[in-house]
């Protein structure tokens, strides 16, 4: 199992070595549709001032052909680009170099509105779909006329249409939800011959008892835990292998999104106030043991307890995900704007205990979360001897 | 902050929500019950076959103490019997003794009054022989001296004699 491990984050670390050629690949093949894009914004020039300035920026470095080493600026600002695009969500799920698919995307903007994301050309053209104009800007899908201007309303805010698409990090939840099934399903089958884990569950069970174990009996207790074990067992192996996915250089990041983790987050919450029992509310409402005067007083830094779990568990998961990505990108990208061998050995040595580091993370912050989340339930469901 | 709301899509929001909840309840059905009952239930098992083979080292250790107590009585049964055959032994033999000494006793005293009677007869018989004799012998000596006489008178005078001198 070891020995496994070892060579695929070997593996995974020289993929990730190659990671700025790749971005370099990228901008030579958008190359010609960027001169097509960049004459399409010149004629449009007199109507979207805004799409334009935006676009005007990402143009002079982004996207652009190839940035000469001198040209210190204009490499940091590709890093820069380069880093961004990996932590946005995207509508197609590029692999490596020109290989990638193209995602559904799926719109409300009166009615519903299904099509391939290829309509977009890689993000650089309008699309087209029963007489509404698409574009994506950022990474998010904007309503534009029939020239690609972006709309607005009467705020003077961008048209968002309602956005319900199968991106990259839809995909990736997805495609983890049935790995999961089919990981957890077999381990489960195995148990139908023998009480003795085999083969993944060798490995998976031990886990499965440690959730159980260290983190739910102690925090929820022996009469209640069993209740909360699914949902546990789940965030932690969900979070863990998502934040593994993020390691791979897919350049998945979904716990490194806020959706995402407000969404676990909120889940916790719910499950928290639907268990309390009347003793958690009393904590909460009319604290027991302290002094009437006082109790108001504490009720209210309670409720403000009750909002700041999880938005705290939100910002955990995702500042720390997020910063992890960071950090190994902006190192790699060092190595692009030093443009030298002296540099690139260190850098690459920073990146790979970095990258260590990070798988260290990975697994400490489905812990933690999970760790929290158990000891939310635990306070709502705990009976307290009556003071 | 700002940037967080902007980054914030309703649409990831809304896949993850839901595939994660279905992912919870799928895998609750087919993955963490049964996981979780073959663990409880080899855990059970295990416990079970500590605790039978706690039992079973009481029972062999509580079996020996009774053997060991059935070997003590048995022991103790058999010095209880031989002292009980010993006594008896020496009782009777006692009693043997005691009865053999009455017997010896009673026949000696039989023994002694026959001999006391045989004496008895005996001198009873010679006192009759002695005096038969003794007038067999008077009746020859006083045929004798009666056939003279001068000696059948002497004789009578003797005896007249005797007779005054008593």
């Amino acid at each position: 199992m070891i020995s496994k491990f070892t060579a695929l984050s070997a593996f995974v670390g020289l993929m990730f070595f190659s990671a700025p050629a790749v971005a370099q690949d990228h901008g030579h093949e958008n190359t010609h549709l960027e001169n097509a894009h960049q004459n399409d914004a010149q004629n449009n020039e007199a109507h979207g001032e805004e799409l334009h300035g935006e676009e005007a920026h990402s143009e002079g470095h982004g996207h652009g052909a190839f940035v000469p080493a001198s040209d210190t600026e204009g490499r940091k600002a590709v890093v820069k680009e380069t880093v961004e695009h990996h932590l946005a969500d995207s509508y197609e799920f590029h692999i490596v170099g020109p290989v990638g698919f193209p995602l559904p995307v799926i719109l409300f903007d009166n009615g519903l509105k299904v099509f391939s994301s290829a309509k977009f050309q890689h993000g650089e053209s309008v699309a087209e779909v029963d007489g509404q104009y698409y574009v994506i800007h950022h990474s998010k899908i904007y309503k534009t006329d029939a020239e690609g201007n972006m709309l607005l309303d009467e705020a003077g805010h961008h048209i968002k249409p309602l956005d319900f698409s199968i991106t990259k990090n839809v995909f990736m939840i997805m495609f983890m939800a049935v790995f999961m099934f089919f990981l957890f399903r077999g381990v489960a089958k195995t148990y139908k011959n023998s009480l003795v884990p085999s083969k993944a569950g060798r490995f998976l069970e031990p886990l499965i008892v440690l959730i159980r174990d260290e983190i739910a009996i102690p925090n929820i207790g022996e009469k209640h835990y069993k209740r909360y074990m699914s949902f546990l067992l789940t965030i932690f192996f969900f979070i863990w292998f998502l934040n593994l996915a993020g390691m791979t250089p897919l350049g998945v990041n979904v716990t490194g999104n806020i959706a995402v983790t407000v969404s676990l987050a909120l889940m916790t919450f719910f499950i928290t106030q639907f268990s309390g029992k009347k003793d958690y509310w009393m904590h909460i409402f009319w604290m027991p043991g302290v002094p009437v005067l006082l109790r108001p007083v504490l009720a209210v830094i309670e409720l403000i307890g009750l909002v700041v779990k999880p938005f705290s568990l939100t910002i955990r998961l995702y500042a720390n995900m997020l910063a992890g990505h960071v950090v190994i990108m902006s190192i790699l990208g060092l190595i692009y704007i030093f443009a030298s061998y002296t540099a690139a050995i260190p850098f690459t040595g920073l990146t790979l205990f970095l990258y260590v580091l990070e798988l260290l993370v990975a697994a400490l912050q489905a812990y933690i979360f999970t760790m929290l989340a158990s000891l939310y339930f635990g306070a709502a469901v705990e009976e307290h001897d009556h003071h | 902050m700002d940037k967080l709301i902007n980054d914030f899509s309703i649409g990831l929001f809304f896949w993850q929500s839901l595939v994660f909840l279905l992912l919870i309840f799928v895998l609750k059905k087919y993955a963490w019950k049964p996981i979780l009952n073959a663990v409880n239930e080899r855990e059970q098992s295990i416990e079970d076959a500590l605790k039978e083979a706690e039992k079973a080292r009481l029972e062999m250790q509580s079996l020996q103490e009774s053997n060991e107590a059935i070997l003590k009585e048995a022991r103790e049964e058999r010095e209880r019997i031989l002292k009980e055959a010993r006594d008896m032994k020496n009782k009777m033999i006692s009693e043997a003794k005691d009865a053999a000494a009455t017997e010896a006793d009673k026949a000696i005293v039989s023994a002694k009054a026959a001999i006391e009677a045989e004496k008895s007869a005996a001198i009873a018989e010679l006192k009759n022989q002695a005096a038969s004799l003794s007038i067999d012998v008077a009746e020859k000596i006083l045929g004798q001296e009666l056939s003279a006489e001068n000696k059948q008178t002497a004789m009578i005078g003797k005896i007249i004699e005797d007779v005054k001198f008593n």
